[in-house]
């Protein structure tokens, strides 16, 4: 292992320049260990987002070496096969200043995908007994450990094509909650989804399911809301 | 793509796999067995058939292929709403013309 890294990291907003830095080489250091060493011991103007540090919170993802990663959970051992890194902004995303984007539109997609819980119940009922083993809480189980990184939306080529398009991570929100038969909106969810701009946008190219660091697969999700808004419309739930 | 054009596109697709395959099964009989194009005509002219066979075929693929390009044009250029739906129906006739002008031509 060499004694130092070389880094290149993107600054500026759209507009900008990668500067390279030199930084120390640990053991078992993380891509976000290189970027906080930058900032701390380098260049204390340099601007990136991060909280929990252990993969949990989905606030440091950036592009490193030209995929998008969840920067805390990313050894460099395993990226930096030559010893250097670039590191720039999640793309699909406006910048606001070096590492960080503005993540106001990929949240507002989930809410244009009805993203939100709508109860069917108060808080006088008893609590819904739902099996584990259920074939709707599978589905569940298979897409609801998301972290809203926006890994997969910095990876999907229909985003980069069609600024409407919702994108996988609302979508696979969306599918989450279709699948909860405690919520009481999945009329309204399913004509979102079908709306332009909506499941019907996605190409299955995969990239989100390629680069998902939780190992979901948004793709067959989307596949979930194609197959359930059809059905819905030729029952004539929709128009 | 809105839901209508999605399942459209998926049904006319699924119409199209068999009339596929007879129109493959057509050009490989009539070029393997020898048969000139007068002879051809000569069995396709007149017969209701042969019409509505690929008449339809010419409908289907006005339809599949319009959606097609209206998709292409959603993800690779600026056009958007009512561009993107003219278009779609620009492409789709025009398709359609080209294919009812062939089929009057081996029907007709």
């Amino acid at each position: 292992m060499d004694d130092v890294i070389t880094v290149s990291i993107w600054r500026g907003r759209s507009e900008g320049r990668y500067v390279t830095y030199e930084v120390p080489r640990l053991d078992s250091q993380t891509v976000l260990d290189v970027v906080t060493y930058v900032q701390r011991q380098v260049d204390p103007t340099l601007s990136y987002r991060f909280a929990c540090r252990v993969g949990v919170c989905g606030s440091c993802a950036m592009t490193v070496n030209g995929r998008p990663r969840w920067t805390c959970r990313t050894h460099v051992s395993k990226v930096a096969a030559d010893n250097r890194l670039e590191i720039g902004p999640l793309a699909n995303l406006p910048v606001v200043k070096d590492l960080a984007t503005d993540m106001t539109e990929f949240f507002e997609k989930w809410q244009r995908a009805k993203g939100v819980f709508s109860p069917t119940a108060t808080r006088n009922d008893t609590v819904a007994q739902i099996r584990p083993d259920a074939a709707a809480r599978v589905a569940v189980d298979k897409a609801i450990e998301c972290i809203n990184c926006g890994v997969c939306y910095a990876a999907c080529d229909s985003v980069r094509w069609n600024p409407d398009y919702l994108g996988p991570a609302a979508l696979n929100r969306a599918w989450t909650l279709v699948n909860d038969e405690r919520d009481a909106n999945n009329g309204e969810r399913l004509a979102a989804v079908a709306a332009n701009g909506g499941c019907h946008s996605c190409h299955t190219h995969q990239s989100c399911e390629q680069h998902c660091p939780q190992a979901i697969n948004p793709t067959a999700s989307i596949a979930g809301l194609k197959r359930r808004t059809i059905g819905a419309f030729l029952r004539g739930e929709m128009k | 793509m809105t839901l209508r054009l999605y399942l459209l596109q998926r049904v006319t697709a699924a119409l199209m796999v068999p009339l596929i395959a007879a129109h493959l099964a057509v050009i490989i009989y009539a070029s393997h067995s020898g048969l000139s194009a007068a002879e051809i005509l000569g069995r396709t002219r007149g017969s209701v058939g042969w019409a509505a066979f690929y008449g339809l075929f010419v409908l289907l693929v006005s339809v599949h292929g319009a959606i097609g390009v209206r998709s292409v044009a959603a993800d690779w250029t600026p056009l958007r709403g009512r561009a993107l739906g003219a278009l779609m129906w620009v492409f789709g006739l025009l398709l359609f013309l080209l294919g009812a002008r062939a089929v009057h031509a081996v029907i007709g």
